[in-house]
């Protein structure tokens, strides 16, 4: 199972998220986006655009590791990985 | 008489309510969240928030207890195909190479900016990159307005092709994240036709629509640029906001870059009447009374230049006369080391009360 951390800024829109632990059976970005949004209906719109690219301030890690493929989401997600879900800082 | 007032701001959605005690703000939803555009439907009462967070994109927001609570509605998006030709910023072209290859953009979402109300159930919503989207069924679903989306002035038909490789819609820097993109900011549906709808885009200009939204057609005649080589293009005007009398839905008021213009006979034909010597020339509100399309308000600046109000004193201009004369409303309004601004969405006028942001 895959592990999911998402910044706090997310529950405010997902209050159903709060507090509780997210494990997903996924193998990519994209699998485990579809799976959070199954959880927690809409936080996919959140996360990506309407053609499925992550938003501009939006940061996926895979453990430590940012993820290269921002368009398509199919970076391969380890089944004991721990997949964070962050509002990107972008300065200011 | 109104007793509320809705208000956007860049914090939050405020109610402002009528009260023995005189008006009285109070946050009503999205604390800390920019909100565009606030709007109550007159058919269903339901309230519509345009909102737009920094890091999770664009939402359409609703509220059906009178803004006690609110929730995410069915959210727009750009059909699959749908694109637009971008703009080069400089700093994406080669000093010494080619011309770069017109550049085609899929559109998504960038900023909803305006909403509008037309028959009971229906209503529009402009956007960046200028997609106007419409709903039949009170919100459960929007459609992009393809008759629009695919005008030739913007550059035809690119769901099935290339079009005609050229755009005559230029763009704006409004949306979120600042990306170059054309605008729909004004949206005036005739309120006795409901079909008949006026729309207005940054930078392109005015466009209409007598049946609906199948077929549209530019509504800029008269219309002066004074930053173009030919100041009557047909194409590439800035209007900053365009409204219409309600009652009166023939005589039609802008706002825009290069002055004020107005038209009575439902934007045909627009005539220029600015009055530099008021103060009356740039600016972004235009507000029009509900009962007589000769009486307007307009808060005017400096300049494109120097955005802020004349010599340190805020005022409202008025004419009743269809612009042939104006009059400047300052009482109860700062008039020493006043620098502020009014944009576009943020004046509004309602039987004897007019509101400013």
């Amino acid at each position: 199972m895959v592990t999911v951390e998402l910044t706090r800024h997310l529950f405010t829109f997902f209050p159903q998220l709060q507090g509780r632990a997210i494990h997903v059976e996924a193998a990519t970005v994209a699998e485990v986006i579809a799976a959070v949004d199954a959880l927690a209906p809409g936080i996919s719109g959140y996360l990506c655009d309407e053609r499925g690219r992550l938003r501009t301030h939006v940061n996926v890690f895979i453990n430590n590791e940012r993820v290269a493929d921002r368009g398509r989401l199919r970076d391969p997600v380890p089944p004991d990985a721990t997949v964070f879900i962050m509002q990107a800082l972008s300065g200011g | 008489m109104s007793d509320r007032i809705l208000v956007g701001t860049r914090k939050g959605t405020f109610a402002v309510d009528r009260g023995a005690a005189g008006w009285r703000a109070a946050l009503s939803g999205h604390a800390g969240v920019g909100v565009n555009f606030v709007a109550r439907d007159p058919n269903s009462g339901t309230l519509w928030a345009l909102l737009g967070h920094g890091h999770w994109g664009a939402k359409l927001s609703r509220s059906r207890d009178g803004g006690k609570t609110w929730e995410d509605a069915p959210q727009l998006a750009y059909p699959e195909g749908a694109r637009y030709i971008g703009h080069d910023m400089p700093t994406e072209v080669e000093p010494d190479g080619p011309p770069p290859p017109v550049r085609f953009v899929p559109a998504t979402v960038l900023k909803l900016w305006y909403l509008a109300f037309g028959k009971p159930g229906q209503l529009h919503v402009g956007t960046i990159p200028g997609g106007l989207f419409t709903s039949h069924d009170d919100g459960e679903s929007f459609e992009l307005n393809r008759g629009l989306w695919n005008h030739e002035s913007r550059g035809g038909d690119l769901f099935s092709g290339d079009g005609r490789g050229a755009t005559d819609w230029f763009g704006t820097p409004a949306s979120e994240g600042g990306e170059f993109a054309p605008g729909i900011h004004s949206i005036s549906v005739d309120p006795t036709n409901p079909d008949s709808i006026l729309v207005a885009v940054s930078t392109a200009g005015v466009i209409g629509t007598t049946d609906g939204g199948k077929t549209w057609r530019s509504r800029n005649r008269g219309m002066l640029n004074d930053y173009l080589p030919d100041p009557t293009a047909e194409w590439g005007h800035d209007p900053h906001f365009v409204e219409r009398c309600p009652a009166q839905p023939q005589h039609v008021w802008q706002q825009n870059h290069a002055g004020v213009f107005y038209s009575s006979d439902g934007a045909a034909n627009w005539k220029k009447v600015c009055a530099p010597e008021q103060g009356v020339h740039f600016g972004f509100p235009v507000a029009v009374d509900d009962h007589d399309g000769r009486t307007a308000w307009l808060v005017p600046g400096r300049s494109d230049n120097q955005r802020m109000a004349i010599d340190g004193g805020l005022f409202v201009a008025r004419t009743e006369d269809g612009g042939e004369t104006w009059e400047q409303l300052r009482k109860g309004l700062p008039q020493e080391n006043a620098y502020d601004f009014v944009y576009r969405h943020a004046l509004a006028v309602s039987g004897d009360l007019a509101f400013s942001g």
